[in-house]
C-alpha cells in the first residue's frame, strides 16, 4: 500500500518533471536574469507571511509624530477620517448592519496589509499631482504608521515594537470573517458554490 | 494652492528620483497641456498627443457624437468614465471610448523604451524581459471583455432615468494582442507546489491582484496591442495583463512585474478593497469571475421611440464562465421569453451581440434579455437574487456598501409616449 503509493508519487513527478518542471527553454536569447537588487527593489508585495518585509521597525509612539506631520490633514486628529481621508478606527459591529464600515480594524483580515497599503499608497498624490518623494515613507515609518494605528484599533499595546517578525504574527480581530474559512479553499471557485458570478 | 511653476520643479525633481531607480522607467509627468485652462487642479498624468493632421492619423465623423461620461461623483482625471454602450457598433470597444477606472493614481507616462516585465518567485529562472524582447515571442489576438467589479451595481441602477451608459457602461470589449502568459511561464519554469500569482502595475500606487496560477496558465494574455494599435496609456500602456472574464483589477495594467507562490497576496484590490459583504457580515475571498450578464442597448434608459411600428431590439451579452450560448428575450415584463439571435462572431469571453424583431404596438411595455453561457450559467431575475441572498429589493437600495458581482436582469420600460426608463426596482 505504501509502496503503491510511493509509485505514484514518483510516477506523477516524472511526469510533471518531464512535461512542465525541467523544461529546457525555446526562446532562450529573450530575457535576461534580474540581479538580486532588482528583485529586491520590486519585491514590494506584502503576503501574510510577510516574507517580503523589509528590515526596520516601529512603535505606536513614534507613528503617532509621524500621523501627527503627515496624516492628520485628511485621516483627523482621532483617526476619524474626512471628505479626503478614510476612518481608520471604528467599523466594530456595523459588517451585517445597512452601514457597514470597512475599517482597518473591523474588517482588514491581515496587519501586514496594513503596511503593504501605507507602503504603496499613502501618501496619495492629490489632483494627480505626483507625491514628491522626499514625502514618501521610509521602511521604519511604515512600521511606525502600523503600530500606530493597531494600537489605536485596541490590537497591540503602545510600547510593542512592530518589525518583520512581529507584524505577520498579529491576530486581526476580523481575521475570520470571511468566506470560505480557509484561504486555501478560496481557489476551488466552482467547489464552493460559485455560481453565475455569485459566491454564497 | 501651488503654483504652475512650483509643480513643475517638484515634478522635475520626482522624475529625475525615479529615472534613477534600477530597472525600468516610470515618469509619472503632469500635463502641461492643461495650464492654459481654467482649471488648474488636476492633469492627465501622462502626456498626451496634440492634434496631427487629419490624413494622417484619422478623425471620425462631425456628425458622430458618442462620448464617455463621468460617474457623477466628480470631474477629476482620476475618476470613472462610462462607455456609451448604446452607441458602440457591433462588440468592439473603440480604445477612446472604453471605460476607465485608474483608482486615484494618476496615468503613468511610461516610455516603452525602458519599461520591463520581471517574472520571479516560485519559478525556476527568474527573467525580466524589455517590451522589444516580448515582441519576439508569438503573438495572440483574441477578443476578450474587461468589466469593473462594480459594473451594474445597485447605485449605477438606483435612478429610473438611468441610461445603459450609467448602469452597465463599466464593461467594453477589445481586441488584444500580445503573448500568453503560460509562454513566458514556460521559459522561467514553475516550481513545484506553486498555485498563485500576483500581477504588479508600474504606476504611482502600484496595484495588485493575487490571480490563480491555473489561470494564468490557461489563457491569460501579457498584451501590447489593442484593437490594432499599441495599448492606450489609459489602459496600461505600454503593458497589461488581460485575465479573461475576470473582474477589472485582475487585468493589471502598467504590469512590471509577476510573482509566483503557494499562497495569495492579499493585496488591497484582493480584499479588503474587492471583497463584498453577505448580509450577514460576512466577507468573500476571491470572487474572480464576473456572472454570465446581458443588457439591452436600444431599447434602452434616455432613449425615445417617437412611433410604433418595427424595431430591431439588440444589446450585449457576456459571461465570465467562457461563451455566451443563448440569449432570450421577453417584452411582456417576464411573462414570457422568446430565443434572440446570436449575431457573429461570438467568442470566449467576449461581448456578444443579439437581436430580436420587435414590433411595438404602441402600449406600455416592460423589455428585458437573459443570457445564458456555455456552462449553463444563467443570469439571474432580481427577484432570483433576492431569493439566494435572502433579502427584498429593498435591501440594495438601502445598504451604504456597493455590492459588486451584481448581474440580475435589467428590465427597461417604454411607456406609451415612447419613453424608457429603468424599472429593474418595479418589482
Amino acid at each position: 500500500m505504501l509502496f503503491g503509493k510511493f509509485s505514484f508519487v514518483l510516477l506523477f513527478a516524472l511526469v510533471i518533471g518531464d512535461g512542465v518542471r525541467a523544461q529546457s527553454r525555446t526562446f532562450d536569447e529573450l530575457g535576461r536574469t534580474p540581479t538580486a537588487e532588482e528583485i529586491q527593489d520590486w519585491d514590494i508585495a506584502i503576503g501574510p507571511a510577510g516574507e517580503e518585509l523589509p528590515p526596520g521597525s516601529g512603535t505606536a509612539k513614534v507613528g503617532a509624530t509621524i500621523y501627527g506631520q503627515k496624516c492628520v490633514a485628511c485621516h483627523g486628529q482621532n483617526l476619524e477620517g474626512s471628505p479626503n481621508g478614510k476612518p481608520l478606527v471604528g467599523g466594530q459591529g456595523t459588517l451585517g448592519t445597512l452601514n457597514p464600515k470597512k475599517t482597518i480594524g473591523a474588517y482588514w483580515p491581515f496587519a501586514t496589509q496594513i503596511w503593504d497599503f501605507i507602503n504603496r499608497a499613502m501618501p496619495p498624490n492629490m489632483y494627480n499631482v505626483p507625491v514628491p518623494p522626499e514625502q514618501r515613507h521610509t521602511a521604519d515609518e511604515v512600521y511606525a504608521l502600523t503600530a500606530f494605528i493597531l494600537y489605536r484599533n485596541d490590537i497591540i499595546k503602545e510600547g510593542d515594537i512592530i518589525d518583520a517578525n512581529t507584524l505577520p504574527k498579529i491576530k486581526m480581530p476580523n481575521r475570520n470573517g470571511f468566506v470560505p474559512v480557509e484561504l486555501e479553499d478560496a481557489l476551488d471557485y466552482r467547489g464552493r458554490g460559485c455560481r453565475a458570478g455569485m459566491c454564497p | 494652492m501651488k503654483s504652475k511653476s512650483d509643480r513643475r520643479r517638484f515634478l522635475k525633481g520626482s522624475a529625475a528620483v525615479v529615472g534613477g531607480m534600477a530597472v525600468g522607467g516610470v515618469k509619472p509627468v503632469s500635463s502641461q497641456s492643461n495650464d492654459s485652462s481654467s482649471d488648474d487642479t488636476w492633469s492627465l498624468g501622462y502626456e498626451p498627443q496634440t492634434p496631427t493632421d487629419p490624413r494622417e492619423y484619422g478623425q471620425r465623423s462631425r456628425y458622430v457624437t458618442a462620448k464617455r461620461t463621468y460617474n457623477p461623483r466628480g470631474r477629476r482625471a482620476t475618476d470613472d468614465v462610462h462607455s456609451p454602450l448604446a452607441e458602440i457598433e457591433g462588440i468592439i470597444t473603440p480604445a477612446s471610448l472604453h471605460f476607465n477606472v485608474n483608482h486615484g493614481s494618476a496615468i503613468p507616462d511610461i516610455d516603452p523604451a525602458t519599461h520591463r516585465l520581471m517574472i520571479h518567485g516560485m519559478v525556476d529562472r527568474p527573467l525580466i524581459f524589455t517590451m522589444e524582447e516580448l515582441k519576439q515571442f508569438p503573438s495572440v489576438t483574441r477578443t476578450h471583455f474587461v468589466e469593473c467589479a462594480y459594473n451594474a451595481a445597485p447605485p449605477e441602477r438606483r435612478s429610473v432615468n438611468a441610461t445603459v451608459q450609467r448602469t452597465h457602461g463599466q464593461t467594453s470589449c477589445s481586441e488584444w494582442t500580445g503573448v500568453l502568459l503560460s509562454d513566458l511561464l514556460k521559459e522561467t519554469g514553475v516550481k513545484e507546489g506553486a498555485t498563485w500569482i500576483v500581477g504588479e502595475g508600474a504606476e504611482e500606487k502600484k496595484r495588485t491582484k493575487s490571480i490563480p496560477l491555473a489561470k494564468a496558465m490557461a489563457d491569460a494574455i501579457v498584451a501590447y496591442g489593442q484593437n490594432g494599435e499599441p495599448v492606450r496609456p489609459e489602459q496600461g500602456f505600454p503593458l497589461r495583463l488581460v485575465v479573461p472574464g475576470y473582474e477589472g483589477p485582475a487585468n493589471v495594467k502598467w504590469l512590471r512585474r509577476i510573482k509566483l507562490g503557494d499562497q495569495p497576496w492579499m493585496a488591497h484590490a484582493d480584499n479588503p478593497g474587492h471583497t463584498t459583504l453577505r448580509p450577514d457580515g460576512k466577507g468573500r475571498w476571491f470572487e474572480f469571475e464576473m456572472g454570465v450578464n446581458s443588457v439591452i442597448t436600444s431599447p434602452s434608459g434616455g432613449q425615445h421611440f417617437p412611433k410604433h411600428g418595427f424595431y430591431g431590439l439588440t444589446g450585449l451579452a457576456w459571461s465570465g464562465g467562457g461563451a455566451i450560448n443563448r440569449v432570450e428575450v421577453s417584452t411582456d415584463g417576464g411573462n414570457s421569453w422568446k430565443d434572440a439571435q446570436l449575431l457573429e462572431p461570438i467568442h470566449r469571453f467576449a461581448h456578444t451581440r443579439f437581436y430580436f424583431p420587435w414590433q411595438w404596438n404602441g402600449e406600455e411595455v416592460v423589455l428585458q434579455s437573459r443570457a445564458t453561457d456555455e456552462r449553463g450559467d444563467v443570469q439571474p431575475a432580481l427577484v432570483e437574487l433576492n431569493k439566494i441572498f435572502g433579502v427584498d429589493t429593498d435591501y440594495w437600495l438601502a445598504i451604504k456598501d456597493s455590492r459588486g458581482h451584481f448581474n440580475p436582469i435589467q428590465p427597461w420600460k417604454v411607456t406609451a409616449d415612447g419613453r424608457v426608463y429603468n424599472a429593474i426596482w418595479e418589482v
